[in-house]
């Protein structure tokens, strides 16, 4: 018998399609949640003196987005909408919790010298943002992705304002990890010492890049600069 | 979505949650512990670091051997505010943030005593306020009970760069080396950071930091105090050196 009914083929979506591989990239630059979004500047603002804890920082937030994109978009339809934010906000202090306790086992230091800033990831915008925006209408999987990316998107910014804030601010470069690199200073541990070396004797650290206030330049600049020259970015006037 | 769906949805999630974290937590206390102790192990023999016998460095051995040579080596006893040793061990386990808010006649103050071969440090831990919160640290003094041989700081929020140099900067502890607490006539003085740097030759004197000056007299307000209670013990001690 002939049926009529037509039998829906259930697509299947690729693992790693151009769809997903754009919900990766695109935080990177054009959707990046710092510079674009403008999200989770506090934490931008706080760690990123040094370039270590802000890479600690940076995998922290990228594993609380990511798997609480996860939970949420796995339960997107069954979270009342009456208790939808207090739900979310349990599933991130859950993680955040979970980053904490390991934290305190295995890199008991970086937990030391990151202690308040861990906890604060579940007030970090980016964590919320990407749920409410993201997760809650999207299938687990892109929304995993979609995590990673920002966090990957996060990171990026934390990285590059740390690096300029750490070297021009206490002359060093990945400084407290076992690569770490004394660039420039008035003492002999340093590659340029600015004590004998008489091309740099004039050099002092920049005192105002050890305050977030730094940060808060260095982000503008970055905005500045990707505004100019990504085109999607530029302002239509 | 009716009322009992909501409520219904919310303790699983919640139970879910607090079960998990329970379960994660209890797996992962013992090496938790272990760390915490061994942070603040070597916190306390940092301001020895310079005394400990050759081949044992801080920053290469093991956190079993930190662990085992503290236990060894180091005796933590435990003194009142009147100088008398309340008990010969345990100095290790109490909460030294606890005791420096406790009223006089009610503190029991940890004083561990790191035996090399016989020659005796005794090493203080002392708490402070500083720019933003609090600070601490562990001073060591030499057999004579007045000259400095070593410190190490912490701190909770200082500002890096400026008030967390207490910390950070190798130079800062360096300076204390030698510095004494006692005078020439056997006043207590302390040790003061001083702003603009101390004069060379100064014993009882060091440089402060630069832009971080209000740290900088919290790390001298702490070591004054926090020494000055623990006098009553050191002068007993000095008497029975004769």
């Amino acid at each position: 018998m002939a049926d009529t009914a037509v039998k829906e083929i259930k697509e299947k979506k690729p693992l790693l399609g151009k769809k997903e591989r754009k919900l990766l990239l695109d935080p990177l630059n054009d959707n990046n949640p710092i510079t674009v979004q403008v999200l989770g500047i506090c934490s931008a603002l706080a760690v990123t003196s040094m370039v270590l804890p802000s890479v600690v920082m940076a995998v922290a937030v990228t594993f609380v987005t990511a798997f609480s994109n996860l939970f949420v978009s796995l339960l997107r339809r069954k979270i009342p909408k009456q208790v939808r934010m207090i739900a979310q906000l349990v599933i991130i202090a859950f993680l955040v919790t979970v980053v904490e306790l390991l934290l305190k086992a295995y890199n008991y230091p970086v937990y030391k010298q990151l202690s308040v800033y861990i906890g604060l990831i579940i007030t970090n915008c980016i964590v919320m943002g990407r749920l409410e925006a993201f997760a809650m209408a999207n299938k687990p999987w892109p929304a995993f992705l979609d995590g990673i990316g920002n966090g990957l998107g996060y990171g990026a910014i934390l990285i590059g304002v740390s690096v300029i804030r750490e070297l021009f601010g206490k002359g060093s470069l990945f400084a407290g990890t076992p690569i770490a690199l004394n660039i420039i200073g008035p003492t002999s541990d340093y590659w340029i010492n600015t004590t004998t070396n008489p091309w740099f004797s004039w050099y002092v650290n920049n005192n105002l890049m050890v305050l977030p206030v730094a940060a808060m330049f260095i982000i503008g600049i970055f905005i500045w600069v990707q505004r100019t020259v990504n085109p999607k970015l530029v302002d239509a006037s | 979505m009716n009322n009992r769906y909501i409520i219904v949805f919310t303790f699983l999630l919640t139970s879910v949650v607090a079960l998990s974290l329970t379960m994660l937590r209890q797996a992962t206390e013992p090496l938790a512990e272990k760390n915490e102790e061994l942070f603040t192990k070597k916190a306390i023999l940092s301001a020895v670091a310079k005394y400990l016998p050759k081949g044992k460095d801080l920053n290469t051995m093991s956190p079993d051997d930190v662990l085992s040579f503290f236990d060894n080596q180091v005796q933590a006893i435990v003194v009142d505010a009147s100088g008398k040793i309340i008990r010969q061990e345990g100095g290790d386990e109490i909460d030294v943030a606890k005791v420096w808010k406790e009223p006089a006649q009610e503190r029991e103050m940890p004083v561990f005593i790191y035996d090399n071969a016989g020659k005796k440090y005794y090493i203080f831990p002392l708490r402070g306020k500083g720019l933003w919160d609090d600070i601490w640290g562990y001073v060591a003094l030499d057999s004579d009970l007045n000259t400095l041989v070593g410190v190490s700081f912490d701190h909770k929020g200082e500002t890096p760069g400026l008030g967390a140099e207490i910390k950070d900067n190798p130079h800062f502890a360096e300076q204390f080396a030698g510095k004494q607490i006692f005078d020439e006539q056997g006043q207590f003085v302390s040790v003061v950071l001083k702003k603009g740097g101390a004069a060379p030759g100064d014993k009882h004197a060091v440089d402060a930091i630069t832009g971080a000056t209000l740290t900088s007299n919290g790390v001298t307000q702490m070591l004054k105090t926090g020494l000055g209670w623990y006098l009553p013990y050191i002068q007993s001690v000095k008497k029975t050196q004769g």
